[in-house]
């Protein structure tokens, strides 16, 4: 069973904060980190390989720096890593960004294809079903648990909005997974000592015969116009006074909007 | 890269350098100097006190503009039961029709009689309606290769679809195979009065930020929109619409639903639809003032919610949870009590029409987006509050 895992190192978002008075980030500190799902998609792929043998790439595409992350799930024990890096690929949006892992994947090879649900600076779960889509092959998103992957096919359990999905379907498949999937296993010490010294493989635009006009910005459909803080509200009212006046006031504002 | 620093005009003051959120600027030689690691967020641009961060004119032109007519909405249903953000849906999207002078219309894939003419009521002038049984359950293949097919017989311009786990699962594969831009998870949209192209705002960076979406080229534009956000359009019983049967063939499905299992938690439903919400943060403090509110809750109608810290604390399950990584709600009042206002949690309740902080804390965030704000130990005022609610209301 060959396996990638599609990651991406992402600004620890939960630690970036808006500076009201300039409406910029704040970013100071904030620590780089592979994307939270993206770990468990990683953890997913090392249980499958537990199971029924196997090889599992970790695949991201970014920067240089990029590699920290490959190193990361190397610690984790998967098998290989590649570092998609070229300054083509800037820039790019979803679809451009599908692109370019689909055509990785293509030469690395796989029956499973594991992605995060989705990534939480962008946050818009699109990558992994538009790499589905450009290898031709089914997929099956925001998977919950996973019954039995081996012989050909996989059973999943599929998390919607009022309960999941058991679902089959035939390999080679891509999955997006959830948080509930698995709990992610530390590095191990002799985990850490090997990734230091792996071979990280780079690919370039040319290493993977991509088409130069479906790359980075050029290859974008979708431009960023521009971008702003959320707004505050304007009518707002804070209600001053005793508790006792406070708690009278809202009581009256609320019974003149016949809320009461 | 189309991102640049003048450095004629670059003071080297490094306001630019924190606005980064991939550490992709440096100051070099006493000026700024955008790296490799820029991905064209522009959260920098409009930052620089000199105005040296540009944008070069690279980006535009790339290819022929693609033709397109139309408004397209995705009434996605379960079960035979048309979701609600369909309905939204349509309201927004018989805005932008409107606005476009163009027409609006609905696909429905699946078995559903009542369907089509619901659809029409609610603001679509015409229906696609592929009854195929393939449809009852949702697999991605079937319903993008369908979709993907209308689109290009009929090339609409835009095509909407609810920021659902259906709608953000397969659209993704409709725009791959179309060669065209999508926008998730949407909570504004609007026309460009010069060039008619769809103004698609979304959060992003967990909602510390939110961006202005184009896809000025290729068509349709895409956008899935999140849940609860827009509002319906009047349901009209007089309008009447074309509806046009659709086949299936040629569509197939290498992955097959075996099982549904209902989890439905009547919390999780009654949060989306409640009228008024209570909800919870770390300022309450523990389980013992969750009582409290669900005392309130009582007095008012309501139904309880959480933000985060209280629910990664233990004090209430996740079903209750509102935010990002929760339900997205959207209540006519909403109180927050001892919630800071992380951004995480804003994005999932900011659409209520008025909003009741309640925090000790006059600094908190959370006053930025209150309709009310009483700053205050809620231990004291919320048994005060359900006292005095229960008096006006008689009870």
């Amino acid at each position: 069973m060959n396996m990638v895992v599609c990651i991406k190192q992402v600004p620890d978002t939960a630690e970036v904060r808006i500076n009201p008075e300039t409406n910029t980030l704040i970013r100071d500190g904030v620590p780089s980190i592979i994307n939270p799902y993206d770990v468990h998609a990683i953890e997913a792929a090392l249980q499958i390989r537990e199971k029924a043998g196997g090889k599992v790439t970790a695949l991201t595409m970014g920067p240089p720096q990029a590699e920290v992350a490959l190193r990361e799930a190397l610690s984790m024990g998967v098998d290989d890593a590649a570092l998609l890096t070229d300054r083509a690929f800037a820039g790019s949006d979803t679809w451009a960004t599908a692109y370019t892992l689909s055509k990785a994947i293509q030469l690395l090879g796989a029956d499973i294809i594991l992605c995060g649900k989705q990534a939480i600076d962008g946050d818009t779960a699109q990558v992994g079903p538009e790499i589905a889509e450009f290898l031709d092959i089914p997929h099956i998103s925001y998977i919950r648990k996973i019954d039995e992957a081996g012989g050909g096919r996989i059973v999943v359990q599929r998390l919607m909005d009022d309960g999941f999905d058991v679902i089959e379907s035939s390999l080679p498949v891509l999955l997006t997974v959830v948080r509930e999937l698995n709990v992610p296993r530390l590095p191990s010490l002799k985990g850490k000592m090997a990734a230091k010294k792996a071979m990280i493989r780079k690919l370039t635009a040319a290493d993977i015969g991509a088409e130069e006009s479906s790359l980075g910005l050029r290859g974008s459909p979708t431009q960023v116009k521009n971008i702003f803080a959320p707004e505050s509200r304007k009518d707002r009212k804070m209600l001053e006074g005793t508790i006792e006046e406070k708690v009278e006031a809202l009581v009256r504002e609320l019974v003149g909007l016949k809320c009461l | 890269m189309p991102i640049v620093v003048n450095k004629d005009t670059c003071t080297g003051c490094e306001t630019c350098v924190s606005s980064c959120p991939y550490d992709a600027i440096v100051i070099r030689e006493g000026k700024a100097e955008i790296t490799e690691l820029c991905q064209l967020c522009k959260a920098c641009l409009g930052v620089c006190p000199e105005g040296a961060i540009r944008e070069t004119g690279e980006s535009g032109a790339r290819r022929e503009k693609s033709e397109g007519t139309g408004v397209w909405v995705f009434a996605e249903q379960r079960d035979g039961v048309i979701a609600g953000v369909s309905f939204e849906l349509l309201g927004a999207g018989r805005r932008l029709a409107d606005k476009l002078g163009t027409n609006l219309s609905a696909v429905l894939f699946g078995p559903n009689a009542a369907g089509p003419d619901e659809l029409i009521k609610w603001g679509a002038d015409r229906v696609f309606h592929c009854e195929d049984e393939l449809f009852r359950n949702f697999n991605d293949e079937p319903f993008a290769a369908l979709l993907s097919r209308l689109i290009g017989q009929h090339k609409p311009e835009i095509v909407l679809a609810g920021a659902t786990p259906i709608g953000r699962s397969f659209i993704p594969r409709v725009a791959a195979r179309l060669h065209t831009g999508l926008t998730a998870d949407c909570t504004s949209l609007d026309i460009d009065g010069e060039s008619r192209d769809l103004l698609q705002v979304r959060p992003a960076f967990g909602g510390n930020i939110m961006a202005t979406i184009l896809c000025p080229e290729t068509r349709p534009q895409m956008a899935t929109v999140r849940p609860r956000v827009m509002k319906r359009a009047e349901y009209d019983l007089s309008r009447n619409g074309e509806i046009v049967k659709v086949s299936a063939a040629d569509v197939g499905s290498r992955t097959r639903v075996v099982e549904t299992v209902k989890e439905v938690s009547e919390v999780a439903v009654n949060l989306q639809e409640a009228n008024i919400i209570v909800s919870g943060g770390r300022g309450v403090g523990g389980e013992k003032g969750f009582h409290l509110l669900y005392e309130l809750a009582d007095a008012l109608g309501a139904s309880i919610g959480a933000s985060r810290a209280a629910v990664d604390e233990g004090w209430i399950p996740y079903r209750h949870q509102v935010g990002q990584t929760g339900k997205t709600v959207g209540p006519r009042i909403y109180f927050a009590c001892g919630i800071s206002g992380a951004v995480q949690h804003l994005v999932g309740m900011q659409s209520s029409d008025i909003i009741i902080a309640i925090n000790k804390n006059p600094e908190a965030p959370i006053f930025d987006v209150a309709t009310y704000g009483i700053v205050g130990d809620l231990f004291e005022i919320i048994p005060l509050l359900t006292k005095r609610i229960r008096e006006a209301k008689g009870l």
